[in-house]
C-alpha cells in the first residue's frame, strides 16, 4: 500500500521511500524514513495535496509524491 | 568575530536575529542568487557580527538555500555557528544539528521555545543533551527575549576559547564503518580544499556529487568509495541516502527517548487545529481566501490606500509647486527648471505616490505571512498552479500583480525556491495591473460604450490565458528539469510579532525608495529629455516636434501590421514605458484634446473599434513599466535578464495583437 491510499485519520508506518534526486532527499530529510509513523490529517479542498502528521509536526505532500512512499497501515 | 545563524524555517530564527542585532542590520543578496543575506552587529558587542542564513532542513545540495548555506559555511569560514533549534519540534530540528556538527566548527545550540515545552508538561534534559551532542546548549525564548544575553555571552566565550564540539559518533555499525573508511581515503583532498573531514566523508558516502567534484576526487578513489558504499548498502538493506537519513534519525530517536519528555498537545497546536478546520475547510477554504484577498485589495487599492496615495501625492505636488516657484523667483534657466520640475520631480514624484500603497500592502501581507496563513494558501491553491510548473506558493504574488506588478515582484521573495521565484517573476506582468485601467477606461468609453464591462473582463482573462500559455512554454523550455518538490511544513498559527511586521514593511519601503531614486530617476530624465528636445537639441514647446515624436514615427511602421501604424499611438506606447497611465496623457497631448470628451472623439481618427481592441491587447501585454523592470532587475539579478523581459513581453504582445487583429479581420 502507498501513502496516497491512506484514508483521513488513519495511521501507518513507512516501509520504504521511493522516488529519486532532490524529491527523495527532501522526503528523507523531512523525516520520512523507514519505520516512522505517519497519520493523514487532511486533504486540500481540490483533493490534492494532503496534510500529514509525523514526528510531532505537520507536513504537506502531493499525492503523486505520496504514491512513492510505501506504507503499512496500523 | 563572525557567527552564522542557522536553523529550520519557522523555528524563530528571524526573531532571534532581530533580538541579537536590534535593528542594525544590512540586507543583501548572496552573490549570483537572490537569496536574502542579512548581516548585523550584535547588540553591545561592537566587534561581533552575525549572518542570518536562509532557513533550511538539511545540508544536502538541492535547493538554492541549502547550497548557499553550505557554501557560506565551507568557504567563508565563520568563527562559530549558532544553531537555533525549536524545542517543541526537536526531532526534526536536530537532524540539521547533526549535519552541522560534522563541520567540526565551534557551535552552540539556542534551544528556542523551551517555555512552551515546559508550560505544556514537556521536559528536556539539557545537561544530558549537552553531554550527548558535545556542545553547549542554551535554552531561550526568542519572542520574549529570554536567555538571549546568556546565549551571546556563551557564544563569544566559545569562540575566544576555541571550543570545538567534542567528538561524537552519530552513526554506528555499517554506516559508521563506511564513513570511517572513506575518511581515511580522502584525508589529503579534504585538507587541501579546507573541508572538514567528517563532513566531506559523510557527504561522499551519502552520494553527494557536488562534494565529489569540489574535492576533485580521482577516479581510482571514486571506485573504492563506490565499493565501500555498495558494501554498506548490502549490509543495511537500504540505499545510501536512506541509510544515512535513517542513521541520523535513529540516533535522534534514541536520544529523545532517553532525554526528552514530549509535551502534550499545546494550546497553540489545539488552536491551530481549530483555525485550520475553518481556513482549509473543504468548501469554505477558497471563498474565505478570495474574501481575504478582496479585503486586502479593497484596503490597498480602494478607499484607504487611494486616500493615502492622494494625500501623499498632494503633498508631493505641493512641494514641487514650492520648488517651481522658488526656481522661477531665482530666475533659473528655463531648460534646467523644466528638467528639475517636469522631468525629475514629477517623474519620481509620480512613482513615489505608489509608496503608501506598497507599504500598506506589505503590512497586510506580512501579517498573513507571519501568522502562518500563507502556507495554508499554498496548500489550498497548489493544484491550480501545478499545471504550469509552479506551486501554490506563487499564487499570492500573481494575485497582487492585478494591483501592481512592483509589489508583486517584490513579494516573490517569500517563495522558498529560486526556480519558482524566477518563473513567477516572469509571469506576474501578464496579470493586468491597475495602472492599465485608465487606458482601458479611455478606449472603452470611446469605442465600446455598450460592452464596457465585457471588453474589460475579456482583457483580464486574455492576460491570464497568455500567462498560462507562456508558463507552459517556459516550463518546457527554460525551466525544464526537476521542479523543486512541494514538500512543505505547515507551521502553527501564530500572532504576528509587531516588530517583525514593521521591520519587513520598512525594508520593502526602503527598497522601493532606493529604486525610485536610482533607476526610475534616470529613466524619467531620459524620457523628459526625449520629450522636450528636438533632434537638433532645441527645446520644443510642442511635444509633436520632439525627439520622442520622431521615435514614434520611426517605430510606427512596426505597428502597421497590427492595424494602428499611427505615430501618435507609437509615441503613446513609448511613454507608457515610464508608467502605463502616461499612455492616456500622451494621447491627450499629441491629439491636442482639451478634455476627455474631445479625446474620445479624436481617438476615432486613429482607431477603428477593431484596432482599438488590438491596441488594448498590446497595452495589456507589452513591456512592464520602468518601476516593474527595476524590480525585475533586482529579483532576477541583472540588467541582461531585465532587458530580456522587456523584449520577451513586447514580442509576446506583438504576436498576440497580430493574431487578434488578423482573426478580427476575418470575422468582421
Amino acid at each position: 500500500m502507498t501513502l496516497d491510499q491512506l484514508a483521513i485519520g488513519r495511521e501507518a508506518e513507512i516501509i520504504a521511500v521511493g522516488g529519486q534526486g532532490g524529491l527523495r532527499r527532501r522526503l528523507l530529510d523531512m523525516g520520512l524514513t523507514p519505520r516512522t509513523k505517519v497519520k493523514i490529517r487532511k486533504v486540500a479542498p481540490m483533493g490534492d495535496p494532503i496534510e500529514l502528521t509525523l514526528r510531532g509536526y505537520e507536513l504537506t505532500l502531493r499525492l503523486e509524491d505520496a504514491k512513492k512512499i510505501e506504507i503499512e497501515e496500523l | 568575530m563572525n557567527f552564522a545563524l542557522i536553523g529550520n524555517p519557522n523555528c524563530g530564527k528571524t526573531t532571534l536575529f532581530n533580538q541579537l542585532t536590534g535593528s542594525k542590520q544590512h540586507v543583501g543578496n548572496f552573490p549570483g542568487v537572490t537569496v536574502d543575506k542579512k548581516e548585523g552587529k550584535i547588540r553591545r558587542q561592537e566587534d561581533v557580527t552575525v549572518v542570518d542564513l536562509p532557513g533550511i532542513y538539511s545540508l544536502s545540495p538541492y535547493t538554492a538555500e541549502e547550497i548557499v548555506t553550505r557554501d557560506y559555511l565551507i568557504k567563508s569560514h565563520p568563527d562559530g555557528i549558532i544553531n537555533i533549534v525549536d524545542a517543541s519540534n526537536i526531532e526534526r530540528n536536530l537532524y540539521l544539528t547533526l549535519q552541522l556538527l560534522d563541520l567540526e566548527m565551534p557551535m552552540i545550540v539556542a534551544l528556542n521555545m523551551m517555555d512552551v515545552v515546559t508550560a505544556n508538561g514537556g521536559k528536556i534534559d539539557i545537561k544530558g543533551l549537552e553531554k550527548k551532542l558535545g556542545i553547549p546548549i542554551i535554552p531561550i525564548s526568542a519572542s520574549r527575549n529570554q536567555g538571549v544575553d546568556d546565549l551571546i555571552r556563551r557564544a563569544v566565550r566559545m569562540v575566544r576559547e576555541r571550543q570545538l564540539p567534542e567528538r561524537r559518533d552519530f552513526c554506528s555499525g555499517d554506516v559508521h564503518r563506511a564513513i570511517h573508511s572513506t575518511a581515511h581515503l580522502i584525508e589529503e583532498e579534504a585538507r587541501t580544499h579546507g573541508v572538514a573531514l567528517k563532513f566531506a566523508s559523510t557527504k561522499l558516502v551519502e552520494g553527494d556529487e557536488k562534494m565529489m567534484n569540489e574535492l576533485e576526487i580521482q577516479e581510482a578513489e571514486r571506485d573504492i568509495i563506490r565499493h565501500i558504499v555498495d558494501d554498506m548498502e548490502f549490509h543495511c538493506g537500504m540505499d545510501r541516502e536512506a541509510a544515512l537519513a535513517d542513521a541520523r534519525y535513529q540516533y535522534i530517536e534514541d536520544l529523545c527517548s532517553e532525554l526528552v519528555v514530549k509535551p502534550h498537545e499545546t494550546r497553540g497546536q489545539k488552536r491551530s487545529v481549530k483555525i485550520d478546520r475553518v481556513l482549509t475547510h473543504r468548501i469554505f477554504a477558497i471563498p474565505i481566501f478570495i474574501g481575504i484577498m478582496a479585503f486586502i485589495f479593497w484596503i490597498t487599492f480602494g478607499t484607504v490606500g487611494a486616500t493615502l496615495s492622494d494625500w501623499f501625492s498632494a503633498g508631493i505636488d505641493y512641494l514641487i509647486g514650492l520648488a517651481d516657484t522658488g526656481l522661477q523667483a531665482l530666475q533659473v534657466n528655463d531648460a534646467l527648471r523644466s528638467l528639475l520640475i517636469d522631468g525629475v520631480c514629477s517623474g519620481v514624484g509620480s512613482v513615489l505616490s505608489f509608496l503608501p500603497t506598497i507599504v500598506l500592502l506589505f503590512f497586510l501581507l506580512s501579517i498573513l505571512e507571519d501568522s502562518g496563513y500563507m502556507a495554508r494558501v499554498a496548500f489550498v491553491m497548489d493544484k491550480l498552479l501545478r499545471k504550469i510548473g509552479l506551486s501554490g506558493r506563487s499564487f499570492v504574488p500573481m494575485l497582487i500583480g492585478f494591483g501592481c506588478s512592483v509589489p508583486a515582484i517584490m513579494a516573490t521573495r517569500t517563495l522558498s525556491s529560486e526556480r519558482d521565484r524566477r518563473l513567477t517573476v516572469l509571469l506576474v506582468p501578464f496579470m493586468s495591473c491597475s495602472a492599465k485601467l485608465p487606458i482601458y477606461a479611455m478606449f472603452t468609453a470611446a469605442f465600446f460604450t455598450e460592452y464596457r464591462a465585457l471588453v474589460m473582463i475579456s482583457l483580464y482573462v486574455f492576460g491570464i490565458l497568455i500567462g498560462i500559455l507562456c508558463g507552459f512554454l517556459m516550463k518546457k523550455l527554460m525551466f525544464a528539469g526537476e521542479p523543486v518538490p512541494f514538500v512543505m511544513e505547515l507551521p502553527e498559527y501564530r500572532m504576528p510579532a509587531p516588530q517583525s511586521v514593521l521591520l519587513h514593511m520598512w525594508e520593502k519601503a526602503k527598497a522601493f525608495m532606493k529604486k525610485a531614486f536610482t533607476v526610475i530617476f534616470i529613466a524619467t530624465i531620459v524620457i523628459w529629455f526625449l520629450q522636450s528636445f528636438d533632434i537638433r537639441f532645441n527645446m520644443v514647446s510642442d511635444s509633436r516636434e520632439s525627439m520622442l515624436a520622431d521615435l514614434g514615427h520611426l517605430i510606427s511602421p512596426l505597428l502597421v501590421p497590427l492595424g494602428f501604424g499611427d505615430w501618435r499611438a507609437a509615441t503613446a506606447l513609448l511613454t507608457g514605458f515610464s508608467a502605463k497611465e502616461a499612455v492616456v496623457s500622451t494621447f491627450a497631448v499629441l491629439l491636442g484634446a482639451g478634455n476627455s470628451s474631445d479625446l474620445t472623439v479624436m481617438l476615432g481618427d486613429i482607431f477603428t473599434p477593431l484596432t482599438a481592441y488590438v491596441f488594448l491587447v498590446f497595452c495589456l501585454l507589452y513591456t512592464p513599466c520602468v518601476a516593474a523592470i527595476a524590480a525585475v532587475k533586482k529579483e532576477l539579478g541583472g540588467l541582461r535578464q531585465a532587458g530580456g523581459v522587456v523584449l520577451f513581453q513586447t514580442a509576446v504582445a506583438w504576436i498576440a495583437a497580430f493574431a487578434v487583429y488578423r482573426i478580427g479581420l476575418l470575422i468582421l
